[in-house]
């Protein structure tokens, strides 16, 4: 299933219908607070558009709000192992960002890096951009994802240059993480559809 | 009794220091006045701090207004009029209140004090700054949504850590002794709490281990460190960095009796001030500087 969010109106129909900029904490909070209410009505497993072309402005502090604290709550940070004691998310959700400007990126890179979190954006050319922190196995994986549509962990080993289980692991990394999607026994880049 | 506090001719954030310097040896309930009449010019740092001071005195204090017909009226543009009658007595001839049209006043004076005031300077700056920040100063447009960024983070650092509110004011001019070239600076000013209790109140603090205004202006801009635990926290001053850092302009915040400054090349200021008069709350200043050449 997938659910799509303009931003700019959930930022209207939660904070003021007057604003287009998404700053301050307090604004970020409502925001995802808001989005987190349409989540909750979503069914198990959905890839959620989240649609920043209606928004003016992002500082770092709502970027932070919106962005890094929903992907804390529904996605792996980098380093996190199976085990680690982190809480499961509620549903297995994965988000694609679309509509976010160069201004925006800043910003929501900014914020990534600081928590160790990576997600999946549309560039306005439809190209998939992965944004964040990626250890460089995980980022030629993706890469390599995204470039064949759909991919089984020998694909990878052959394009990425590495042995099935190291590419079986990357694979399973960038499915916590939820930068992919595991259907069956292939994978498909978050944004690529199955 | 009340004691005269003479305002500099030409009033900035070093200037102002003189001021600070005369209020030092008196108590905060002493009345004083600032004699503003020989005034000529104040930079937005200077006009807010002044609007601060006035926070700061548990006697209203009394201002007199600048004699100068030409430094009253831009005064008056700049909104500082309006906000000093609350909380000064006024003296000498003020210019009744008049609307912000020149286009060197990005931002008059503005009160800060909660998440929707930011919401309204960030709107208000973001059409004229795309003008004048690319034709004028001659900057990348990119830096005009950095610039609304670095605005709504500074002005943040009120609403979340001041405890009361503050002034905002925005304003481009010719630094010609400085630098020789045109600048645009954002001045936000408070009476609060400060950097140093602000993070009082931080985990990881050991009692005895020195700790002062200095230490914790350091642990807010270099080390980013927040009184909240949530690590997502102090990205506002850092970002605010790495916009100053990428055009090339200066930040410096004052908070206590230190200073903290990102000095860049075509500036000769110290990187850490320590012992200045005290003053509560923070004053963070930026500046951006004119490209000589068009990106």
């Amino acid at each position: 299933m997938i659910n799509h969010i303009d931003l700019g109106t959930v930022l209207r129909k939660t904070v003021c219908d007057l604003y287009s900029d998404l700053v301050t904490r307090p604004t970020g909070a409502a925001v995802r607070t808001g989005i987190e209410q349409q989540l909750a009505e979503a069914q198990d497993r959905t890839l959620t558009v989240i649609d920043f072309t209606h928004v003016g402005l992002l500082d770092f502090s709502c970027a932070d709000e919106i962005v890094a604290k929903l992907l804390v709550s529904y996605c792996e940070p980098a380093g996190d192992r199976p085990g680690s004691g982190r809480v499961a998310p509620p549903r297995d959700c994965y988000f694609l960002f679309k509509g976010v400007s160069d201004s925006h990126l800043d910003a929501i890179d900014a914020v990534l890096q600081r928590r160790g979190l990576a997600l999946v954006a549309k560039g306005d050319d439809e190209r998939l951009l992965l944004i964040g922190t990626v250890d460089e196995g995980e980022r030629r994986a993706w890469e390599a994802v995204t470039r064949l549509g759909r991919a089984v962990p020998a694909d990878i080993a052959t394009e990425v240059g590495v042995e099935e289980p190291q590419a079986e692991s990357l694979l399973a990394t960038l499915s916590r993480r939820r930068l992919i999607m595991r259907f069956d026994e292939g994978y498909v880049a978050v944004g690529a559809g199955p | 009794m009340t004691t005269v506090i003479n305002v500099p001719p030409s009033l900035d954030d070093r200037t102002f220091e003189t001021i600070l310097q005369q209020l030092a040896p008196l108590s905060p309930d002493e009345k004083v006045l600032l004699d503003a009449r020989h005034a000529r010019w104040a930079s937005p740092y200077g006009l807010t701090a002044m609007l601060v001071l006035a926070q700061t005195r548990a006697e209203r204090p009394a201002f007199y207004a600048p004699e100068a017909e030409e430094t009253a009226s831009y005064w008056a543009r700049a909104q500082f009029f309006r906000y000093a009658e609350g909380l000064f007595e006024m003296h000498g001839s003020v210019p009744r209140p008049r609307a912000a049209t020149e286009s060197d006043v990005l931002l008059e004076i503005t009160p800060v004090s909660k998440s929707e005031d930011v919401h309204e300077v960030v709107g208000r700056i973001q059409s004229k700054a795309q003008a004048i920040l690319a034709k004028e100063l001659n900057l990348d447009p990119r830096a005009t949504m950095g610039f609304a960024m670095t605005l709504s983070e500074a002005c943040q650092n009120i609403v979340e850590h001041a405890g009361r509110g503050g002034w905002v004011a925005v304003q481009t001019y010719r630094w010609q002794k400085r630098l020789g070239r045109r600048v645009v600076q954002i001045a936000v000013c408070d009476a609060g709490v400060g950097f140093r209790q602000s993070l009082e109140s931080a985990q990881g603090r050991r009692g005895g281990e020195r700790w002062d205004d200095a230490m914790a202006l350091e642990d807010a801009v270099i080390r980013s460190v927040s009184r909240f635990r949530d690590a997502g926290r102090g990205q506002g001053l850092a970002g605010i960095r790495r916009y100053v850092g990428r055009w090339d302009g200066k930040l410096s915040i004052r908070s206590g009796t230190a200073r903290i400054a990102i000095v860049p090349s075509w500036d000769e200021d110290v990187p850490l001030e320590e012992q200045l008069p005290p003053f509560p709350g923070a004053q963070v200043l930026i500046t951006i500087p004119e490209r000589s050449t068009p990106r």
